[in-house]
């Protein structure tokens, strides 16, 4: 993979919550709450996850798309009380559950790139998610 | 997103804060999901697991039940998805009193909503079937995937603080399988051999699961020509919303609206994907260790029905589950009650066993009880429940009923008798 290091915008649906800046935590896998993390300890937990043991909190997790169950609509408002969060949910397709859960914990949310953004954005990168335009942009 | 005078009230708060908070919910999905309008359904069903709750959620729940009768009360029947304590077991399976308090402030405050705490996942065998053309909110992937392709109703995957939005004003945004060209196929597989029980048929929708790209991708099976159960096809398409997050399938000749290939596809039928015994016994032999430790038999996920209940019971009458292994077995509590009077529990429980009465295993602290018990091994028939299992540190089996009930007699694993 090769990814410019010039400033770089992607744009995709908007939704829900409020933007937000940070290090992006990277994968191509896909994403549930209840099946893939230890809401305790703040990591994934999930060990067929490529982020396995890994903490995200305070990350804006760009992962593939939505799987699993429906926990996930209560679990992102209680992991947001918690202060065990991510910043930013950023997946090429949200469900349903995602798109409900974020709009319940009023946690940022953008899905529906024109490109497949687990593959264009780098572990690290620092990045800006604005959900009401519906852009996430990667600083340069 | 079009609103009706009604809607536009509830929004600005005139019939009180829990149906503005509910009219909020609705219009920000519907505009994630660029919904025209809303459409009314006729029973909700929500999945609210203090687990999933956590302190925030019954806090929440707590806040909306405090306020008047008349602001408070759901507008359409309401029934709930499995609980995370059974009370009469809780303690003997490592549960805390903390969870059992949360468990219980959440049941209250549902109580003062004037939801039916029905305790379910299986609503849609127990409670009150959908039919064909229902639009309903649902709050289970089972649950919504059994009602949308078996019976042909319509519904998203709503979860908790939708379905409650949904019962509040007896509405839901109309996007995704409420629209008719929502529910067309997108995918087809040809199924060359019958799965022989409820764990392959789990394995093969777990099979299919795997292979959707998103939500909105909807397999079309082939090559089924029987009719095929109640119970096949709870553990198909559970395992199938699973795997894939997939709220509907539909099957060539079974389900309602699939009479035949044209009438799901719109334009040229796709090449189909081929699925047979050896990518069964694959999946399937994908969790099976190393040495034959166990520690813990569960059948859950969904929910034990009044023939699952009766087939167990024949298995485990007149043996004894091994001291070194526990049995558990979660159903309803209407079926509970009615194995009860049917003596099924007594055969079941008399072996060692326990049967756990609105709950279900993934959904009551998996993770703490395993830690409790020093569980770590688990053999199961559901696909489900070995998909979701591995997240929460266990080491998880898929194996048929029968080879399930003959381990934990063993006390160890036994392989699938021939």
């Amino acid at each position: 993979m090769s990814v410019s290091t010039a400033k770089r915008i992607y744009r995709g649906h908007p939704g829900p919550g409020s933007r937000v800046e940070g290090e992006a935590l990277v994968a191509a896998d896909n994403f549930s709450a209840r099946y893939d993390l230890d809401l305790t300890k703040g990591i994934f937990s999930r060990p067929a996850h490529k982020l396995a043991g890994q903490s995200y909190v305070g990350k804006i997790l760009v992962l593939n798309i939505a799987k699993g169950g429906v926990a996930t609509a209560w679990m992102l408002r209680e992991m947001v009380t918690s202060g065990r969060t991510p910043k930013a949910l950023i997946l090429n397709f949200a469900n349903p559950i995602m798109a409900q859960g974020a709009a319940f914990a009023d946690l940022a949310l953008i899905d529906r790139f024109d490109v497949d953004i687990t593959d264009v954005v780098r572990s690290g990168e620092r990045v800006v998610c604005d959900p009401e335009s519906g852009t996430l942009t990667v600083a340069g | 997103m079009k609103l009706t005078p009604h809607e536009t009230a509830m929004l600005d708060g005139a019939e009180g804060p829990a149906r503005k908070f509910a009219m909020e919910q609705i219009v920000k999905v519907g505009r994630f999901f660029d919904a025209a309008d809303t459409v009314p359904v006729s029973q909700v069903h929500i999945m609210a697991d203090p687990e999933a709750l956590g302190p925030s959620g019954v806090d929440f729940l707590e806040h909306l039940a405090q306020l008047p009768e008349k602001e408070r009360r759901v507008r359409v029947p309401t029934v709930t998805d499995p609980r995370g304590v059974d009370f009469a077991a809780y303690k003997r399976l490592g549960q805390t009193d903390a969870m059992a308090d949360l468990e219980r402030r959440a049941t209250a405050a549902f109580e003062a909503m004037g939801v039916m705490m029905t305790n379910t996942c299986i609503n849609y065998q127990s409670i009150i079937p959908p039919v064909l053309g229902e639009h309903l909110a649902f709050g289970d992937t089972g649950s919504s995937i059994y009602a949308n392709s078996v019976q042909g109703a319509r519904t998203n995957f709503e979860g908790g603080p939708s379905a409650l939005a949904a019962a509040l004003t007896g509405r839901t945004p109309r996007y995704g399988y409420h629209l008719e060209q929502r529910r067309r196929g997108t995918t087809l597989f040809e199924v060359k051999d019958r799965p022989r029980d409820l764990a392959e048929w789990g394995a093969l929708g777990g099979l299919i699961g795997r292979q959707m790209g998103s939500y909105w991708e909807v397999p079309v099976i082939s090559g089924l020509e029987r009719p095929i159960t109640s119970d096949e096809m709870k553990q198909f398409g559970a395992a199938l919303a699973s795997f894939g997050s997939t709220p509907l399938f539909h099957m060539i000749g079974i389900t309602p609206e699939a009479p035949d290939l044209k009438a799901v596809f719109d334009g040229p039928v796709p090449a189909a994907r081929k699925l047979g015994r050896r990518d069964i016994a694959d999946l399937m032999a994908s969790y099976r260790p190393k040495d034959d430790k166990l520690d813990v038999v569960v059948f859950a996920a969904p929910q034990l029905s009044l023939f699952e209940m009766k087939t167990l019971a024949g298995l485990l009458d007149g043996r004894t589950i091994n001291p070194k292994v526990a049995l558990l077995a979660a159903t309803s509590p209407d079926i509970k009650s009615a194995a009860d009077r049917m003596g099924l529990t007594a055969k079941i429980e008399g072996s060692g066993a326990t049967v756990l009465s609105g709950v279900c295993f993934y959904q009551m602290y998996a993770r703490e009880i395993g830690q409790a018990n020093g569980w770590t091994r688990l053999m199961s028939n559901s696909a489900k429940l070995v998909n979701i299992l591995g997240g929460y540190g266990y080491e998880p089996i898929l194996e048929s009923m029968e080879a399930c009930v003959a381990s934990a007699v063993a006390g160890h694993i036994v392989g699938r008798p021939a």
